[in-house]
């Protein structure tokens, strides 16, 4: 597959070339290209005057980053200790068992991507699913389905 | 929006908006935090507007709408408050607000089923003052929150605020820390230090510049005071910013937001924006010839970086590894230099330290632990939400009081404070007053705030298990205890989750959690063991039930529990239309049976039992 690489160059020239800007360039990889290509990588590092492998330790040590495509959808399942406490390990279960991935993985078609999260600070709703920037509270199995079809409409 | 050159011309804006709220007759202030945003509430706004208009009602100078940070009573949103009445709306749809209109707007007439149901009563409350939930609150660092417009800086003005600056700009800067000190004002993020303290040392570095850093990096699970914060009222975070940056002369200030609170990113960022338009950040602040600027940071989703110096270190570009602290941040910090770093609420409180008076806040909470503390009230609550009561109040009216007690009246078994590295309490702590000491000699601590309420049906074991399955994921591998002791300590505990605990397991939990406690770098990893120990000390029994009876008495831990249905069941089949795993059968209208060799034990068919017939044994 070809990247596009004017995106990536647009994004180092607004940051200024400093080995600061490191986590914030890398964030707007991300969130232009849904991952963190390896050609982004090695441009990224060239133009900060960043070891590459500085980069690669950066991208790999924050959960923000992931160096494999994400689905179009992200699935997060919030496992904050409310969400614990009113069930949320048999929501990430059930949701395994229906897109046949586990967390982190991503579903064959590359629609979803299926992903666990400490706590997105919504805990009054627990528990809670997001998909992509959408608020599920007070979530329950026998609700998985039809957010699912939703979803896929 | 106009350049204030000075506290006159700040002071004259500041009038002028008084005036004009003045003559303001109705308020209709719908709740756009994330909880209610995620409940619709933008709709509600948006459909208000157009019935206004249709109802030929004008808004402007005499009716307005605002839409304001989180009320706090999340549970119940979508919430919408008719002022000056108080009236209070509860999970408020789109489709009501025609009706709201017509009857409550225009005929002054309440609708009853909006209403707040006291749950113990069964009676409508109908302002939000004599709900519990907000009558036993003291709401001094969220007192805006609910009430102001966040996008607004003049209604932030109006609600007095930047009117401590402009005193703080005009003290000497060691009169400012005097006064922070006198407060008594310690750190709400967690570690209690008394700000003043640290304000007075990071001054005293002759190195320039100095920084001033915010954490709005909540990292704790549970937690999410300072999200509310950032959302609902953000200009006092920024002014408290200015004060602390004018006390220890500094240059510039950085926020660092949690990757996950993107609408707290958003609000903070209007509200600098607003804020330098004003003249009253960047250059020559109010003509008094100070300068400052504060810049957002976005985190990369590591809860590490809670931690300051690892917190540090991400600003700088640089992975989050937390560092010894032989040197102190205030003298050698962010880029090596020295380096205040308090939390959101910490901030929040010194505008309000400021304008009224250190006394004043002192005069609130106990001796050693001054003023209020904010709270997210959650777990198996009958309440949950944002919560702000004086120190010193018990645990007990907190639970019971603010939070109406456990969901469906079950027994109270635990309650867990100060997320990863605190610990949770059983019911002979709850009369214990809330401060930084006695929490930390019960063994728990502060934290940053969450306070996560557990019933009958939580398995301590469990929840010890859980939170070191947390800190293993987020352990950075900086140093040898906190990385492989923690995966150690979850091999033991998953162990006996899973009906194979060994005698002589809880002695080894005991010495591997001293070891963590003794022999980790930073203060995550050394407080990374409190859950274990904690549940430990007052839930033993629990541990016992697991290792030797095989027994999970919460009836959470699946290789240790069945399911069955009782004679309570009026085979209304919910629970088979549920069932993925068709381990249910039974006639409609007879006592179902559960397939224990097909059941999973995944607990869908409980949550949708009306008669309470699924036991677990």
């Amino acid at each position: 597959m070809n990247l596009d690489l004017k995106p990536l160059h647009d994004i180092l020239e607004r940051h200024p070339a400093e080995p600061t800007e490191l986590i914030s360039v890398l964030q707007d990889i991300q969130l232009e290209y849904n991952y963190l290509p390896p050609e982004a990588l090695k441009q990224a590092a060239e133009a900060l005057s960043v070891p590459l492998t500085k980069v690669y330790s950066v991208a790999t040590f924050y959960k923000a980053f992931s160096l494999e495509p994400k689905g179009k959808k992200v699935i997060r399942v919030c496992m904050g200790t409310a969400c614990h406490v009113r069930g949320a390990g048999l929501l990430l279960d059930e949701l395994v068992r229906r897109l046949k991935v586990k967390p982190g993985e991503t579903t064959e078609c590359g629609e979803y991507t299926l992903e666990s999260v400490n706590c997105v600070g919504t805990c009054a709703m627990a528990p809670v699913v997001m998909v992509n920037e959408q608020y599920y509270g007070k979530m329950r199995i026998s609700k998985i389905k039809r957010i699912l079809a939703n979803e896929a409409r | 929006m106009m350049r204030f050159a000075s506290p006159s011309a700040l002071k004259a804006q500041r009038t002028k908006l008084e005036t004009r709220a003045a003559k303001v007759k109705r308020e209709i202030l719908i709740c756009a935090g994330t909880g209610c945003l995620a409940g619709g509430s933008a709709d509600v706004a948006e459909v208000f507007r157009t019935e206004l208009k249709a109802a030929g009602m004008k808004i402007g100078v005499r009716m307005v709408i605002k839409e304001t940070g989180c009320h706090g009573f999340c549970e119940q949103g979508p919430l919408v408050i008719l002022m000056p009445e108080k009236i209070f709306y509860q999970k408020v749809k789109p489709s009501h607000v025609k009706k709201i209109v017509e009857s409550t707007l225009k005929n002054g007439e309440v609708i009853e089923r909006l209403l707040y149901k006291n749950p113990d009563t069964g009676e409508r409350v109908e302002t939000y003052d004599r709900i519990d939930f907000y009558a036993k609150q003291h709401r001094l660092v969220l007192r805006n929150i609910g009430r102001i417009d966040p996008q607004s800086i003049d209604d932030y003005i109006a609600a007095g605020g930047y009117a401590a600056l402009p005193r703080a700009l005009k003290m000497k800067p060691e009169k400012v820390i005097d006064e922070v000190a006198k407060s008594g004002l310690r750190g709400r993020g967690g570690g209690g230090f008394p700000t003043g303290r640290k304000w007075a040392t990071c001054r005293k570095v002759e190195v320039h510049p100095r920084y001033v850093i915010c954490n709005a990096d909540e990292g704790d699970p549970g937690a999410f005071m300072d999200r509310s914060i950032c959302e609902g009222d953000p200009h006092a975070v920024l002014e408290g910013m200015i004060i602390c940056a004018h006390a220890v002369g500094s240059p510039k200030g950085y926020i660092y937001v949690r990757e996950e609170y993107p609408l707290a990113r958003q609000r903070l960022g209007i509200a600098i924006e607003q804020a330098r338009t004003a003249g009253l950040l960047g250059e020559n602040i109010l003509g008094s010839g100070f300068d400052f600027d504060i810049e957002i940071n976005r985190g990369g989703g590591a809860f590490v970086c809670g931690e300051s110096s690892a917190l540090m270190k991400s600003v700088a570009g640089e992975v989050g590894e937390p560092r010894a602290k032989y040197i102190h941040s205030v003298v050698k910090g962010l880029y090596d230099k020295p380096t205040v770093l308090n939390n959101v609420e910490t901030f929040a409180c010194v505008p309000y330290i400021l304008d009224r008076g250190a006394k004043v806040f002192a005069a609130v909470g106990t001796k050693k632990s001054t003023g209020t503390k904010a709270f997210s009230l959650v777990g198996k609550v009958k309440n949950t939400g944002l919560v702000e009561v004086p120190m010193g109040i018990s645990l007990r009216e907190i639970i019971f009081g603010v939070g109406g007690g456990i969901i469906g009246d079950r027994p109270f078994k635990a309650v867990q404070t100060g997320g990863p590295s605190g610990g949770c309490l059983p019911e002979s702590a709850l009369d214990l007053p809330v401060d930084f000491d006695t929490l930390t000699d019960a063994g728990s601590m502060m934290g940053s705030g969450g306070m996560i309420v557990m019933d009958d049906r939580t398995c301590m074991v469990d929840v010890a298990r859980y939170f070191v399955n947390f800190l293993v994921e987020e352990s950075c591998g900086k140093c040898t205890p906190c990385r492989e002791g923690l995966k150690q300590l979850l091999f033991i505990l998953e162990r006996i989750c899973g009906g194979t605990g060994e005698p002589g397991d809880i002695e080894r939990i005991d010495r591997l959690s001293s070891v963590l406690t003794d022999g980790s770098l930073c203060a995550l990893g050394s407080s990374a063991a409190n859950p274990v120990i904690s549940t430990l000390k007052y839930f033993r029994d629990e541990y016992e039930a697991h290792i030797a009876d095989r027994r999970c008495p919460g009836g959470v831990c699946k290789a240790l529990i069945t399911y069955s249905i009782n004679d309570k069941c009026t085979g209304c089949t919910a629970c088979v239309k549920v069932c993925a795993f068709d381990a249910i059968s039974g006639k409609k209208k007879s006592r179902h049976k559960i397939h224990a060799d097909k059941c999973t034990r995944c607990g869908a068919c409980i949550y949708v039992c009306p008669d309470e017939a699924i036991e677990v044994h």
